[in-house]
């Protein structure tokens, strides 16, 4: 066995250990060890992602002395490494652009639990990636949520608090129906880890036997790991959430712990219940109707809203739709394009929030966007970066939005029943975001005029070099996403179909 | 040139304008009784919505008055509605999920698809392999040890949850929360040297502590382990400081306590369990020795993490108590 084959654990305990070793150290000091660690897990991942991308396969790897029904397990392959390797690095962008902020909006005395917090979150992200074992993803599943809820509340000003709660009791339910349904799957294979249970249950649909607890335990995961993404009908927790937290957290909650749930949602699908037998529920067509929905209705929110962050947020709703649109048409290219977008949609979601930072430092800290009007002039560089991130998310050629219209469309004409509505649906939900999305890039780039509110007097100017270098990187990330995606998109057809 | 002025004033072009400019929002009217039945307390953007629809109002009083009673009634008749929806999809779940239950493998039962090749080893070979005499703990220890670690994560991460809710720093620029400080301090108002709760303090704190000791260390002997005698150390604690007070509590546990033995409890977890796994999927031999079943140093690595365990759930449990009273440690 390869000493590289050691490190998707390295990095998950790593993470884990500057955690725990954070609670005594100062703000200051857990803030550098968080962003070393953070640097450390994704060079980490990027040799593991090296090395499955070089032998071609998937490995397991043992947790401990015992062997696969036994012991704990993890899992490397392409897919795996791609995304890990995406989520350290957006990880490292959003805490390094909001450092100024989190350090402002958080008291000096709690700076080090915001980075535990940071800390407990990529070490559950990064086990949600790399989990071979139902039961672990749960546990993960609940330092991810209650790291979310630390990273929402520790801001204690305005609505931070009652958006905290409403996101605790939303994600406690989908935790719930998550953990309902790995009981009720259990009870049915008798293995936890996902290789022997997708044998038993593959076993199980070929003699016909417990056919309704199965259909329920594909709905229950689904609607269970769905409302912790934020998918339309769920969604109510969201524009709250990621409106009134710290900016890294806002960029963290949206760019990364949703596309976690979704990753284990596609995850435990190929591995443990099996992609054809959803299909064959129509399971997936109550997702594709969910997915259309919410891609309507959350662009019609976003139209309506007047605060920025909020608008962001809404459009967060949408972009989810998409996702869960691609893996509702039930074929391969459909599951591609949607892995795409989570990745499309986490670097471009990031950017926006943290642009928008950028853009209310010099605006006086004015959520509305008619204040908003000229800020593009006022701080250029995060200007751009929010007019670029607006254009990915319409789908704009040469950004990652375009990439990922365009695998949904081409993927929804394999799928002959579905080709007309999601052909329709895309079209419509582009223009609504081109609606909502050109008319605050207008308002950026428009001069203030008299009627408007003045600025105060002293606007607090705060221009960091971190929120520049981390809006520089983003828009960087977003270009090669957009017009490197070929190598990408093989490697993660390459991981899918390591998955079976 | 009135005219022409008039017809802009009412053409699309000026309608997009305004929109663009946030003074209309063309969806508000279709969505409006939504919008008031999840109540909006915007605390920024309240004032441009006055500021907005200001003159409206002044100008078609009667009308408005109109339409908000039609408002209210409809946002009456949407919560009713609402209510009996509500109800009407948690019974259909409770039916769903009965339905389920009642067809799943009847409990107990020889063929269950549980009773596999799974827990037959840990039943058969489970003393072997990890010398726990108690096989509960030999399998969350060392068989799924890293879903336990992760447990244990999930302790620490709530106690931090917790600490970032409800401490309150003295050094603090909020003004509010030093007023909060201020007032905190309600220590003074609990009944002291109750002698009754001292006495039997005195008689019920040893107790507890022994048994809590006895539970943790006989974890991998006898039912119990870290979890449930943490929990019972836990709660000896809390017993004693409402008996004899924080001043006395203050000697012998503060926060610097807390911190030091949650990282070290955790660290040597986390070092021990990470070195257990490398020489595990490295097929190395770890080199722990199991000893003889049965005697209290035994199963290699399963007493001292039970031991960690046992100590972060003593000290989350006290840490919450303190901390849901007001002011810190």
């Amino acid at each position: 066995m390869s000493f590289v084959q050691n490190f998707p654990f390295f990095s998950i305990i790593l993470a884990m250990f500057s955690g725990i070793v954070s609670s005594v150290l100062s703000g200051k000091k857990a803030r550098n060890l968080s962003l070393a660690m953070i640097v450390v897990t994704t060079v980490l991942s990027a040799c593991t992602l090296g090395f499955c991308l070089r032998t071609g396969e998937s490995y397991t790897f043992m947790m401990g002395h015992f062997p696969a029904p036994w012991g704990n397990e993890i899992r490397a392959g392409v897919l795996e490494g791609v995304t890990a390797v995406l989520f350290g690095v957006v990880m490292f962008l959003s805490v390094v652009g909001g450092i100024a902020h989190t350090a402002e909006d958080v008291e000096d005395g709690k700076l080090n639990l915001f980075y535990i917090m940071i800390d407990l979150m990529l070490s559950s992200l990064l086990a949600l990636v790399y989990t071979n074992d139902l039961f672990t993803a749960y546990v993960f599943v609940e330092i991810n949520t209650i790291a979310g809820c630390g990273l929402i509340m520790i801001r204690q000003k305005g609505r931070s608090m009652s958006a905290a709660i409403r996101y605790m009791i939303m994600s406690q339910l989908g935790s719930g129906l998550f953990l309902i349904g790995l009981s009720l799957l259990y009870d049915v294979t008798g293995h936890l880890l996902m290789s022997p249970a997708k044998d038993s249950v593959e076993l199980l649909v070929a003699t016909g036997s417990y056919r309704l607890p199965l259909l329920v335990i594909m709905a229950v995961i689904s609607v269970g790991l769905a409302i912790k993404s934020g998918l339309y009908p769920f969604h109510y927790w969201i524009p709250d959430t990621y409106g009134y937290a710290t900016p890294t957290g806002s960029a963290v909650l949206s760019g990364l712990v949703s596309k976690g749930y979704i990753f284990l949602l596609i995850k435990i699908f190929f591995r443990v219940l099996g992609y054809g037998n959803l299909v064959e529920s129509e399971m997936v067509n109550v997702l594709y109707l969910f997915g259309i929905t919410g891609m309507v209705m959350g662009s019609i929110h976003a139209i309506q809203e007047k605060d920025t962050r909020r608008m962001i947020a809404y459009s967060s709703v949408a972009q989810i739709g998409y996702i869960y649109m691609g893996i509702g048409l039930g074929t391969t290219a459909g599951m591609v394009a949607a892995v795409f977008h989570i990745f499309a949609h986490s670097a471009t979601k990031a950017l926006l929030f943290i642009s928008a930072v950028g853009l209310y430092e010099v605006s006086g800290d004015r959520k509305d966007f008619v204040s908003l009007r000229g800020a593009a002039y006022r701080n250029p560089l995060a200007g751009i970066g929010f007019a670029i991130g607006s254009l990915s998310m319409v789908g704009f050629p040469m950004l990652s939005g375009f990439i990922s219209k365009l695998l949904f469309a081409t993927s929804a004409l394999a799928s002959p029943h579905k080709m007309l509505l999601t052909l329709f649906v895309l079209a419509v939900s582009t223009t609504l975001n081109a609606i909502y999305f050109l008319r605050l890039v207008i308002t950026l780039y428009s001069r203030p005029r008299e009627g408007d509110r003045p600025l105060p007097d002293n606007p607090v100017v705060r221009r960091s070099w971190e929120l520049k270098f981390a809006v520089i990187c983003f828009i960087i990330l977003n270009l090669v996403l957009g017009m490197a995606s070929q190598p990408i998109v093989q490697a993660i057809t390459d991981g899918l179909a390591m998955f079976d | 040139m009135s005219r022409k002025r008039d017809n802009y004033e009412t053409s699309r072009w000026k309608k997009f304008k305004d929109w663009l400019d946030g003074e209309i929002s063309p969806l508000d009217r279709g969505m409006e009784a939504r919008e008031a039945f999840f109540v909006k307390e915007e605390v920024s953007a309240e004032p441009i919505r006055q500021e907005t629809e200001g003159p409206e109002l002044s100008g078609a009083g009667e009308e408005e008055r109109r339409r908000e009673v039609l408002r209210a009634r409809g946002i009456r008749y949407f919560q009713r509605f609402y209510k009996v929806m509500s109800v009407a999809l948690c019974l259909g779940i409770i039916l769903v999920l009965l339905w389920t239950v009642a067809s799943l493998p009847i409990t107990g039962n020889a063929a269950n698809p549980d009773n596999n090749e799974v827990a037959a080893r840990y039943i058969e070979r489970g003393l072997q392999e990890t010398g726990a005499v108690n096989i509960v703990t030999g399998m969350i220890l060392d068989y799924r040890a890293f879903d336990t670690f992760g447990e244990s994560c999930v302790l620490f991460i709530g106690s931090c949850c917790v600490l970032v809710l409800l401490r309150l720093d003295s050094d603090s620029k909020n003004e509010s929360i030093r007023k909060m400080i201020a007032e905190s301090n309600d220590r003074h108002y609990e009944p002291k040297n109750d002698l009754i709760l001292q006495k039997c303090a005195c008689v019920l704190v040893p107790v507890i502590m022994i048994f809590g000791i006895y539970i943790v260390l006989n974890g991998h002997l006898s039912p119990g382990g870290g979890f449930s005698g943490g929990a019972v150390l836990g709660s000896g604690f809390i017993l004693y400081l409402n008996a004899f007070g924080y001043e006395k509590m203050g000697k012998l546990f503060t926060e610097k306590l807390y911190k030091r033995t949650t990282l070290c409890a955790l660290t040597f977890y986390c070092l021990a369990k990470s070195y257990s796994f490398f020489t595990g999927a490295n097929h190395l031999e770890s080199g722990i020795p199991l000893g003889t079943p049965g005697a209290i140093l035994s199963s290699g690595l399963i007493l001292p993490l039970n031991i960690c365990v046992g100590l972060v759930v003593a000290c989350t449990m006290y840490t919450f108590y303190t901390l849901f009273r007001k002011g810190g440690m």
